[in-house]
């Protein structure tokens, strides 16, 4: 079985600060780490590596920089790492990320795609389910968990608003996976020393044979009209009272705010 | 000499950082207070490879430096200084001499079991009469045939409890002096040996310290370590190396008080205002950075000269000295900077004072770092 991972660099978000002026993140001092939600997918990977001897590829677009997380992928145990990366790819947003994923995926043999549910950073949650549809493979977002049996078929639970859902799919496929899916393993010394002996093979626009069209700021759609910060919310009222009166005390604070 | 930190470095740092954070901070409490040896932590450092992070990958170890192992002290030392000790001990005390003095069958023997942490290592020097004044052994090893006959006792032996190996020094020959001792490898369960009193301790209270006793203990002549007559050598050249890794563990305890304290003054409130904003804080808590970060070079130079195979007894032993006093005196302000909080359980900076006390003591007090440094200064 043949896995990629998406994964993805981001600033550590519990850490950022906002300019209250300019409304953007302050990014200085802050540290960058590998999105929590793709991590719990690289543990997934690495989990069907364990059990049934899968080969883990992981594939990341960003600044070289980025070769931090993929040495990081490494000492967790994946087996090769690519890093896309190119002046062309700059300023891409969700849509333009997924064409340039999904040309370097179609240079790779896979059986399975694996990537987080979402970034800490845009909180989008589209570039998984993008590169799905321009691969036209079937999808299974939100996964909490699955079982393989070893041949195509994976049952998966899906996490749902209300619940769960077990949906069953064939391979090849592509699942955005939560971070809570599992507890990622921690780097091993082992692998922390042999991480920076392997080849972080880098890839261009040309490598992957994208169309430039869609790439970058050019096949980027979405536009930024503003950025701000949110005004401070007052602090909260508590009320103490039984479960009885509570929905009825809600109803009508509500009410009072012509929200209902 | 360079001391920025590699990629390479970083990484362990994150990886270690997290380790400690989540997995042997929440136990430091509880087993200071419980007086427990962490087995479920040692488990989880063995399935990582911390167990054995300078041995060679050819003896199943994770090939790493000196300098990371010394990191890795550091950061666990930082949550939990007993942790920190199980690790040093084991590495510096008892995997270092067999990899440095060992038979190449000693070696395929004991260490890929010691580095992936299946067994847990030990050494065995101090005696009842024989402290600092090493060479007044009287732990006996007798000739006989094809092996050697071991009686007498060891005291304060780190991880004594749990580990399977131990390196032990004693008497071959008591007319030849300092120059009579040989070093052993025993294991345990080796018939007439057996492990005595568990000390109550003021700090690193969840370290397992205990007494040796050989009663007519036949070690075969296999398990020499190093020459015949050679072990007091065998057993300077251990603590040098261990020097480091106990200096490493004072740096983790003062970085953990200092990360306690800075935490603790800007909460705490007093007439109208965090006491960080005193200026009484402030110039303490910066001479005491300084220190720490002094404390931390000075470990990193004597790594960083082990690693490069250069002479660093005298490194060993002043940063060993420097980081010990420094982490008493950080971790005492940081109780008295804590006030009567700092007196209680409730915080951490009580223990890590009881803990940080040792550091002046084992692995030799710091009246015998003065002498090694004053030696090497009055040559």
């Amino acid at each position: 079985m043949n896995i990629v991972v998406c994964i993805k660099q981001v600033p550590d978000t519990t850490e950022i600060k906002l300019d209250p002026v300019k409304g953007t993140l302050i990014r200085d001092g802050v540290p960058s780490i590998m999105n929590p939600d793709d991590k719990g997918g690289l543990e997934l990977a690495l989990q069907l590596k364990d059990q049934y001897g899968a080969h883990v590829t992981v594939i990341t677009m960003g600044p070289p920089q980025a070769d931090a997380i993929l040495r990081e992928a490494f000492a967790m145990g994946a087996d090769r790492a690519i890093l896309l990366t190119d002046r062309k790819f700059a300023g891409a947003d969700t849509l333009a990320t997924s064409h340039a994923l999904s040309a370097a995926l179609r240079q790779l043999d896979y059986d399975l795609i694996i990537a987080g549910r979402q970034a800490i950073d845009g909180d989008t949650a589209q570039v998984g389910p993008e590169i799905a549809e321009l691969l036209d493979l079937p999808q299974v977002s939100y996964v909490e968990g699955l079982k393989y049996d070893g041949k195509k078929t994976l049952d998966i639970r899906k996490q749902t608003e209300e619940g769960y859902q077990i949906w069953q799919v064939e391979t090849p496929c592509l699942l955005t996976v939560l971070a809570s899916a599992n507890k990622a393993r921690y780097m091993s010394v082992s692998g922390i020393v042999t991480a920076f002996d392997k080849e972080v093979e880098i890839w261009s626009a040309d490598t992957v044979k994208a169309d430039p069209a869609t790439l970058g700021l050019n096949g980027s759609p979405t536009r930024v009209k503003k950025s701000f910060t949110k005004g401070a919310k007052t602090a909260g009222k508590v009320f103490e009272v039984d479960a009885s009166e509570a929905a009825e005390l809600i109803i009508n604070k509500l009410k009072e705010k012509y929200i209902i | 000499m360079d001391f920025s930190i590699t990629k390479q470095e970083e990484l362990f740092l994150q990886m270690i950082r997290e380790f400690a954070e989540k997995e042997v901070k929440p136990l430091a409490a509880e087993i200071d207070e419980q007086e427990r040896f962490p087995e479920e932590t040692v488990a989880k450092m063995a399935k990582l490879g911390i167990m054995g992070i300078p041995i060679p990958t050819e003896y199943g170890g994770a090939g790493a430096t000196n300098q990371m192992y010394s990191m890795a002290v550091e950061e666990l030392s930082r949550v939990c200084a007993t942790t920190g000790v199980v690790v040093s001990a084991h590495t510096s005390l008892c995997c270092a001499p067999i990899l440095e003095h060992g038979t190449e069958e000693q070696k395929k023997k004991y260490l890929p079991k010691l580095a992936s942490g299946e067994w847990i290592g030990a050494f065995g020097l101090t005696e009842p009469n024989a402290g600092t004044d090493a060479a007044a052994q009287q732990t006996m090893a007798v000739e006989d045939g094809d092996s050697y006959i071991l009686n007498g006792s060891k005291i304060f032996i780190t991880n004594a409890n749990y580990a399977h190996v131990f390196v032990v020094a004693a008497m071959t020959d008591k007319s030849q002096g300092v120059k009579g001792i040989t070093t052993f490898i025993v294991e345990k369960g080796m018939p007439g040996f057996s492990i005595g009193k568990k000390e109550l301790k003021l700090g690193i209270r969840g370290s397992a310290t205990a007494e040796l006793i050989f009663e007519n203990v036949r070690v075969p002549k296999e398990n020499v370590l190093g020459k015949i007559g050679g072990g007091f050598a065998v057993a300077m050249k251990t603590l040098d190396g261990g020097r480091i890794g106990i200096a490493s563990q004072a740096v983790g305890i003062a970085q953990g008080a200092m990360d306690e304290t800075v935490k603790y003054t800007k909460e705490r409130k007093q007439f109208g205002k965090p006491i960080s904003k005193f200026q009484n804080t402030q110039f303490q808590m910066a001479d005491l950075e300084t220190k720490v970060q002094a404390a931390r070079l000075l470990v990193r130079s004597a790594a960083y000269k082990k690693d490069m195979h250069l002479p660093f007894s005298v490194d060993a032993a002043m940063c060993k000295l420097f980081a010990a006093e420094t982490a008493m005196e950080v971790t005492t302000k940081a109780v008295q900077f804590h006030g009567g909080y700092g007196y209680t359980r409730e915080y951490p900076v009580e223990r890590m004072m009881r803990d940080a006390k040792i550091t002046e003591i084992y692995e030799g007090t710091s009246e015998v770092q003065r002498m090694v440094i004053a030696g090497k200064l009055f040559k």
